[in-house]
């Protein structure tokens, strides 16, 4: 259309065009603006809240301590279980910029293992940003010397320390103090169900056995609190709020670590237990069992290697003997049924039986043979324990009978948890009709009876139980549980005494019982044809107890045993419990030592030794324990 | 003593070196707020810092220079700039350098140059300078031959791809041929048009990325690691920020780098969350300032060519800051647009700077002539 190309342009009307639409453009945006506005507004305002929450979760985070372990000390002070720092090298990698030559450089330093490489890039995958990978674990002193005079060469690479249990005895205390190490998957699931998972927080390792595990609550404390303030990449640019943590109670135990490393020399080499208790509180001052193994193994993690070889040794280092090993008492048991005997009014003193090294039932053709072949001739009661005559006591358990037997022994603990502070207890086995109907489906036979009456057949105690059996003894019915935690210590070195365990005393309807069998009991030691008196001679002390020599073997009814003859882990165990000094017990002592052969040859002496060391050293004072037990008797 | 010549005031000191003092106003006190807000998100890097004063001193001088240049002789440089950017734009989707995903750069040997840029500007001169030919208001036809001027640059950016540059850039010709006088009825028609486009763009033109913002936009917390980690952690910096900010260098969500692209698209979340409410009133109005100052400046040009091209080189600013603010407090979809000026990057402040050059030269070049 030329002709309206020629029209002349209305600037004008273009202008207020332009104008008008300008005018709305600008309204438009004002609108808009008005919208973006009002978002904010929502999010700035109305949402305020919302967000300062969401941007301070974002940033703040609570970051659990650990708490110190509680420190495990023997009864005169001396450190059984402590804490030692220990220095793993950790590498940050995005700190680092050449990590291959950071690599390089620290190999050439600290002559770092292609294992070291390998199992740090294994870590490293699926690893998060910006959180230490380990290069080496437990660094030397050396080490941690020659790294931090190079540690300006190496930013990103650094020394983190952390408290790990170590316990300085190794071997010697293993069985009692146990050991703490990692926590796994199933104590994880513990702490779930316990409720402590989050107490736990921040804890690397959890007590496995012994008084590490039984007095764990004790000993953990309570996990404290660091509220940091974190970027993104969860590093801690700075500490918020600081909530510390209670470190765990220092434990003082009633065990001595002098007389401990006595037992356990006595006992090198052998396989068998020394308990060492105080008739008066219950107190464990010495329990070793032997062969015993390094708990420290534990803490950093046992290589399979040395864990199977532990496992598969035939010796069975793992098992404590002390409380979880089941023997037959043998005659260690003979004062107890004695005392039984006594009470029941089946004999009196002045009983005695003629033992010609045979005894039979009437009516049956079984012939039960005291240990000496020719027998002991006329003995009463007391005689029938100082010489330990078998045949008197066969006579007396088939007088007895065995549910009055059973019921008596519960008393004396056998056949129960002594409740001893360990975990690793076993309650033995104190025979009765109702547990053989149960076990074997089967009727008591008179005959079970007979060796009941020498503590063998069905019957087995552990050492504690031959140990808490003997206290209640000499205690004349006084029960006090073993206890190996004496009490707490503070900083200031200060010592609060746990409280006794009693339990309800025997009584007796006749004391003199006592006498009677205590009595016997010194004879062992002092009297003329006492067991023990060559293991025991010239004492400084006076003491009593009572040998054991438990037949693994059965022996044919015209047979004789010959040690030579018999397979090494078939002879007889050796036993003896003793106590002294004879007129105010401050110790009782309780031997089993595994295929040793009799007990006053073999198990005695190492009671004497025992008690030598007791009584040359005198390392502890007895009077808190004293004072303890009258505290004990007011509440 | 005896004085020949006036002082000169410095207005018309300005107006002799053609820059037009209230924009010239807007625009400094964009750059300080800029500059400040840059050395927290930053967090107080000196070699940002110089950096993007290197850049806005760059941009200035270039400002500076376009605004020296006759609003005739943009006018006839229209079509050769659109024919060039054009040809750049095919290049670089046949040579172009790939960087971070996107095929946008064309390495010229000496320098890397991103065709795009100049089409920002080529655009809405090209569409300015058609429509301008012809009497306002413009015909269906001539409606019709400046979209096909738009379109073609816009698809060719969007398969880089680039959303935002082709948005920004598919807005200035739209706005050029709006602010000529298009009719209500066609504007109408083209908004249908538009509607119905959506489904295609969706299916056939975007990439499987921008899909994902788009999906993420609608839902950002289905995805709050991935995806929508940028918009949440966005929002709640802004959100956090509440009526009166954290204050500068105290915002938590920057400092300690929850907040992605701190310094430069999210650069506004990092003002919001330091300043607060307050700080974006203050923010927003000098960006409605220097809008108003750029249509004025439009509405009082003398010929539709400047007339257009200044109301669309305004306008075109208004978009980065609606785009830039919409997807940072979850308006819109995350489409990498800059908050201009104030974000931290150098390429696309030199062309906003040369469009208000551009402006200025409008602005203060006038031919005193009759009508």
């Amino acid at each position: 259309m030329p002709a309206k190309r020629q029209h002349i342009r209305d600037h004008s009307a273009e202008a207020n065009l332009f104008a008008r639409r300008a005018t709305i453009a600008f309204l438009i945006v004002v609108a808009m603006l008005g919208v973006v506005l009002s978002n904010l507004y929502v999010l700035q305002v109305k949402q305020h809240e919302d967000y300062q929450t969401r941007s301070n979760g974002n940033r703040i985070k609570v970051i659990p301590v650990a708490p110190n372990r509680g420190l495990i000390y023997d009864r005169n002070g001396v450190l059984l279980a402590e804490n030692r720092p220990v220095f793993s090298l950790e590498v940050v990698p995005e700190k680092i910029a050449d990590l291959d030559a950071t690599l390089d450089a620290l190999t050439k330093l600290m002559s770092i293992t292609q294992e070291e490489k390998d199992s740090f890039f294994a870590t490293l995958r699926g690893q998060r940003r910006f959180k230490p990978v380990a290069l080496r674990t437990q660094l030397s002193e050396e080490e941690v010397a020659l790294f931090s005079a190079q540690q300006h060469r190496f930013p990103g690479v650094s020394i983190e320390a952390r408290l790990a249990r170590h316990y300085p005895f190794k071997s010697t205390l293993t069985h009692v103090l146990g050991y703490v190490s990692r926590i796994n998957k199933k104590d994880l699931q513990k702490l779930v169900e316990a409720g402590s998972e989050a107490n736990y927080a921040a804890t690397h390792d959890i007590g496995k056995l012994g008084i590490e595990k039984y007095h764990e609550d004790l000993l953990h404390g309570t996990v404290g609190y660091q509220q940091v303030e974190v970027n993104n990449q969860g590093r801690v640019i700075r500490v918020l709020d600081t909530e510390p943590p209670v470190p765990g109670k220092d434990l003082v135990l009633n065990i001595d670590i002098e007389l401990q490393l006595a037992a356990s020399k006595a006992l090198d080499g052998e396989r068998g237990t020394v308990v060492i208790t105080s008739p008066k509180t219950g107190g464990v001052l010495a329990m070793y069992s032997s062969p015993s193994y390094d708990p420290n193994l534990f803490v950093h993690g046992i290589s399979r290697k040395n864990y199977s070889a532990l496992l598969n040794s035939p010796d069975r280092p793992l098992i404590n003997r002390a409380t979880q090993g089941q023997y037959s008492p043998a005659s260690t048991i003979k004062p107890h049924l004695a005392l039984l005997g006594l009470e029941q009014d089946v004999i009196d003193q002045h009983t005695t039986i003629n033992d010609t090294g045979r005894y039979r039932l009437p009516n049956v053709s079984h012939v039960w043979r005291d240990w000496k072949r020719w027998g002991h001739g006329e003995v009463d009661v007391a005689r029938a324990i100082e010489v330990s005559c078998d045949t008197f006591y066969y006579d007396l358990a088939y007088q007895l009978g065995i549910d009055k037997i059973s019921e008596a022994m519960f008393e004396f603990g056998f056949g129960e948890f002594t409740g001893i502070d360990l975990y690793e207890e076993s309650d033995a086995n104190m025979p009765s009709r109702g547990w053989k109907r149960a076990r074997f489906n089967q009727p008591w036979y008179i005959g079970d009876t007979i060796p009941v009456g020498i503590g063998q057949s069905f019957w087995t105690a552990t050492p504690i139980q031959l140990a808490h059996s003997i206290n209640t003894l000499v205690n004349r019915g006084e029960r006090y549980v073993p206890q190996i935690l004496r009490g707490y210590r503070y900083e200031d070195g200060q010592v609060e005494l746990e409280p006794l365990k009693s339990l309800r005393p025997i009584q007796i309807s006749e004391p003199a019982n006592w006498d009677i069998v205590l009595n016997a009991m010194h004879d062992v030691v002092h009297g003329e044809d006492g067991t023990a008196r060559h293991a025991f001679k010239d004492t400084t002390y006076e003491s009593a107890g009572k040998t054991g020599t438990a037949q693994l073997f059965s022996v044919g009814q015209n047979e004789k045993y010959d040690e030579e003859e018999v397979d090494e882990r078939l002879r007889d165990n050796a036993l003896y419990v003793g106590y002294a000094p004879f007129d105010d017990p401050e110790v009782s002592v309780t031997v089993v030592i595994e295929n040793a052969g009799g007990g006053s040859a073999n198990a005695a002496p190492v009671a004497r030794d025992m008690m030598d060391f007791y009584f040359r050293h005198h390392t502890f004072d007895p009077t808190p324990l004293a004072s303890a037990v009258a505290n004990q008797g007011s509440q | 003593m005896k004085r020949t010549t006036l002082k000169p005031n410095q207005i018309s000191l300005l107006q002799r070196i053609h820059i037009d003092g209230w924009l010239l106003l807007g625009l400094l006190a964009l750059m300080a707020v800029g500059l400040i807000t840059l050395y927290s998100a930053s967090g107080q890097d000196p070699g940002q810092m110089e950096r993007q004063f290197t850049r806005l001193a760059v941009a200035a001088v270039v400002m500076l220079v376009m605004a020296q240049v006759p609003p005739m002789a943009y006018r006839r440089l229209s079509v050769y700039a659109y024919g060039l950017g054009l040809l750049m734009l095919i290049a670089v989707l046949v040579v172009g350098v790939v960087g971070k995903g996107a095929q946008r750069w064309l390495d010229l040997g000496f320098i890397r140059f991103q065709p795009s840029e100049l089409m920002k500007l080529a655009v809405p001169m090209m569409v300015a300078w058609y429509i301008s030919k012809f009497t306002l208001p413009p015909k269906h036809m001539q409606v019709g031959i400046g979209f096909a001027m738009v379109v073609v640059p816009t698809i060719l950016i969007a398969r880089q791809p680039d959303l935002g540059t082709s948005l920004l850039i598919a807005s200035s010709g739209i706005f050029a041929i709006f602010l000529a006088g298009m009719s209500w009825k066609l504007i109408g028609f083209v908004a249908v048009a538009l509607g119905a486009f959506a489904p295609i763009m969706w299916f056939f033109l975007m990439q499987e990325y921008q899909k994902q913002r788009v999906t993420t936009f609608l839902n950002p917390e289905s995805d709050p690691l991935g995806a929508g980690y940028h918009i949440i952690q966005s929002k709640i910096a802004i959100g956090s920020g509440g009526v009166d900010g954290k204050g500068w260098l105290q915002g938590t969500q920057s400092q300690l780098e929850f907040l992605p692209e701190r310094h430069t698209d999210f650069i506004f979340s990092v003002f919001s969350e330091e300043f607060g409410l307050i700080g974006v009133l203050g923010l927003l109005a000098i960006y409605l300032f220097i809008i108003l100052r750029g249509l004025i400046i439009a509405s009082r040009a003398q010929d539709a060519y400047s007339k257009l091209l200044a109301g669309s080189i305004t306008l075109t600013f208004f978009v980065y800051v609606f785009v830039n603010m919409g997807m940072v407090s979850g308006l819109l979809p995350v489409v990498g647009v800059p908050l201009p000026l104030v974000s931290y990057g150098g390429t696309s402040m030199v062309t906003l700077m040369a469009g208000f050059g551009m402006l200025m030269a409008i602005s203060t070049q006038k031919r005193f002539m009759s009508r």
